[in-house]
């Protein structure tokens, strides 16, 4: 049963992992605790004034000698993220020798909560009429981070798991929330249960987090408010923080974006080529593609030391085959956005009886026979569904607009002012990530300039469980504590 | 004796009584006929002579899926609170060492059915494999054989009956089991009936022990099996579990 399990995981929320090595410890430890030196010395300030200059000096000094240090180190130790390819990246993310030490479990309480009183649950999605989420708590006063997921992913997908443990490690309290895509979302949470657009997705997310919040405050003493996000979760927080400038609930002091797309709609249509493109015979071949995939596991499995399945499988099933060429890992990233699409887009369908799949007026009860729609969704792309679904809605709010101007919306470039001016807003992505048109990154860049932590490779999220990520994604955090 | 019995007898009679309502709910309504069609339908998407993964023989579908919600409300109320306890009573330590035990009496599965395959190699390595740990490992308790290289081969009467062949037949979905097919379902059985007939059981010919192992073993089996009835997000976890349940065993069988 482990096997249902793992493959269960990789399927409905994206290839994704987390977890741990020892060797790189000492050197994560000194990197993610760097504040415990700063509070003593500011002690010392205030009890010896005369010594300040000095101390300013000997300070400016030490800062300089250990810049020199890290720069050495940088070109001496370049990044060694073992994968170099950034589909498999993407697929096998950190494999448990490469990745950073962190606790392999963390007290964690899971709630769900209420978002529309009233809301009427159709039978077949009964089990998601209420919001699920997760927070970690700390014991005394800490910061509170806020944590997206990116496209299709809950609040436990196993990169959420990753920050969860990597925040909660260095002190801060914790709440996670599904991605606005994630069909527990679409059916408890989206006031118009038709998820795509930033600024509907932001404003849905706002509302669970003032709601949470509220039912949290009594218990977690909170000195500051931050955010992240990764994936589609990254741009969504964007959108998040120009909301919360407005209400002003919880007033983020910073905010880390982690490999965000660009423009959504660039971004979706790459994954839903990735699918068809790399099966031999396309789509309707999918079948033999599953197949072979399977019969490949299972070479992998009788000739391999496993008796278990799961992510180190995954990595050993890579290592036994080594396919030739990306083709097979870009097929897996696109079956994994596919299955994502179905799900969301199932769930859109029958919260608001668009007729898209399922007839309108057709009441889908808990125990139907609904094999004919997942196999139907199965050969739709995302596109199908901006046109079908999307498309008709967006207009019917925003009548005028056209497909383009609503393109252009989808993107971080309709808000590239706000971002370079605003200086809570950090960036840890890579120069190959996948879900990136050409231009994209050097977007980033340009837009971000210093506030960019940008690594040579690592696909989308594939290295967000490596110890320099890690200590990249705690450290911009930490460092917020010090000033 | 007579008391555990009893508790037995009504548990399973409310499981029965459960079942019941499930299957009267769902035959109370029916569908109309005469709606207008979606934009998408099975007639203009899907190519004639494709086949596809999802499509698992899964005549019993109705019933399956009700099992299946059963399975979940079984596990919410009576299973998974009695798995916590434990979890909450026992440390990790003592977790690891009654995994331990339960899996070097279930040894006699592997022992057997790779026997049954002809595969005397892994025969071997389990036989040795309880000798080892039953001696050093202090009856189980640790496996001092997979440092020595003799690691578990994992066989049961199912992955026998495919290995020579026999097709997966019907899903079922199993009452607290979860899911299987009419292969495995067969094997799972022949599995208890041998165990119990001339394994550790008939060994020790002792009822209350018996009784006593199996429910531990039940328990350690659920704690250490991470899975749980809709968490997947996902509106069509039946048909994932049940593609990927197929998917699964095809592996097994193959080493």
């Amino acid at each position: 049963m482990k096997s249902v399990d793992w493959l269960v995981v990789h399927a409905s929320q994206g290839p994704e992992s987390g977890d741990c090595f020892t060797l790189l410890e000492k050197k994560n430890k000194a990197l993610l605790q760097p504040e415990g030196c700063l509070v003593a010395s500011s002690n010392i300030k205030k009890f010896d004034p005369v010594g300040e200059k000095m101390l300013k000096h000997l300070y400016r000094f030490a800062f300089g000698w250990c810049c020199l240090l890290l720069l050495g180190c940088g070109l001496a130790n370049a990044y060694d993220y073992p994968f170099a390819d950034p589909y498999v990246a993407t697929v096998l993310d950190t494999p448990k020798e490469f990745a950073a030490e962190l606790p392999s479990e963390i007290p964690t309480k899971v709630d769900k909560i209420v978002m529309f009183e009233g809301r009427k649950t159709p039978g077949v999605l009964w089990n998601m009429d209420r919001l699920y989420y997760s927070y970690q708590q700390q014991k005394g006063p800490a910061p509170l981070i806020f944590l997206i997921a990116g496209t299709g992913a809950s609040f436990k997908s196993s990169k959420m798991q990753t920050m969860q443990k990597a925040f909660y490690q260095a002190g801060f309290h914790v709440i996670s929330l599904s991605s606005p895509t994630h069909p527990n979302f679409v059916v408890a949470a989206s006031t118009s249960s038709v998820p795509g657009d930033l600024q509907e997705d932001s404003a849905d997310l706002y509302r669970v987090m003032h709601a949470v919040w509220k039912k949290l405050q009594g218990k977690m003493e909170v000195t500051e408010f931050f955010l992240s996000g990764y994936s589609l979760g990254a741009a969504q927080s964007v959108f998040v923080t120009r909301i919360d400038e407005e209400e002003k609930v919880f007033n983020f002091k910073k905010v880390l974006l982690i490999n965000p797309p660009v423009s959504l709609y660039n971004s979706v249509v790459i994954l839903d080529n990735l699918l068809a493109d790399n099966i031999p015979g396309g789509i309707d071949k999918f079948d033999e593609f599953y197949k072979d995939m399977i019969h490949a596991f299972g070479e992998a499995y009788a000739h391999g030391k496993h008796v278990e399945f799961n992510d180190e499988f995954l990595y050993e099933a890579y290592e036994y085959h080594k396919a030739p060429t990306d083709a097979p890992m870009e097929a897996l990233i696109g079956a994994s956005f596919r299955v994502s699409c179905e799900n969301m887009v199932f769930a859109s369908d029958v919260m608001t009886k668009a007729g898209y799949v399922v007839s309108k007026g057709l009441e889908l009860g808990r125990h139907d026979h609904i094999t004919p729609y997942v196999k139907v969704l199965s050969r739709l792309t995302f596109l199908d569904y901006f046109e079908g679904i999307f498309l008709p809605h967006f207009r019917s709010i925003n009548p005028g607009h056209s497909e383009t101007e609503l393109i252009e919306k989808l993107s971080l470039r309709s808000i590239e002012n706000y971002l370079r001016n605003s200086s809570k807003f950090g960036l840890i992505t890579n120069e190959d990530d996948i879900i990136l048109r050409p231009g994209e990154i050097d977007f980033l860049r340009a837009v971000f300039g210093s506030r960019a932590t940008i690594f040579p490779h690592g696909g989308h999220c594939g290295n967000m469980a490596y110890p320099d990520n890690v200590a990249a994604m705690v450290g911009f955090f930490q460092n917020n504590k010090q000033n | 004796m007579m008391k555990p019995r009893n508790t037995t007898i009504r548990m399973a009679f409310m499981a029965l009584a459960l079942l019941a309502v499930l299957f009267a709910a769902g035959c109370a309504k029916n569908q109309n006929a005469s709606l207008e069609p979606p934009m998408h339908t099975p007639e203009n998407t899907l190519k004639p002579g494709v086949e596809y993964a999802v499509d698992v023989y899964d005549p019993l579908e109705g019933m399956n899926r009700r099992i299946y919600t059963f399975n979940y409300y079984f596990d919410k109320f009576i299973f998974l609170p009695v798995v916590n306890t434990y979890e909450f009573i026992m440390p990790d330590y003592v977790e690891d060492r009654v995994s331990n035990f339960v899996d070097n009496i279930f040894e006699f599965n592997n022992f057997t059915n790779n026997l049954l395959q002809l595969k005397f190699r892994s025969t071997a390595i389990t036989l040795g494999r309880f000798l080892v740990n039953s001696t050093i490992g202090i009856a189980g308790l640790w496996d001092p054989a997979t440092g020595m290289g003799m690691l578990r081969q994992t066989e049961d009467f199912g992955q026998t009956l495919g290995h020579y062949g026999v097709g997966n037949g019907p899903y079922i979905v199993l009452p607290v089991f979860g899911p299987s097919n009419l292969r495995d379902t067969t094997g799972l059985v022949t599995d208890a009936v041998a165990f119990s007939a001339a394994g550790p059981p008939a060994w020790v010919d002792d009822d209350d022990t018996t009784l006593i192992f199996n429910g531990v073993a039940a328990v350690d089996k659920r704690h250490r099996q991470s899975f749980r009835y809709y968490q997947t997000g996902s509106p069509f976890e039946y048909e994932m579990i049940r593609m990927l349940y197929a998917s699964k065993r095809e592996i097994e069988i193959a080493k």
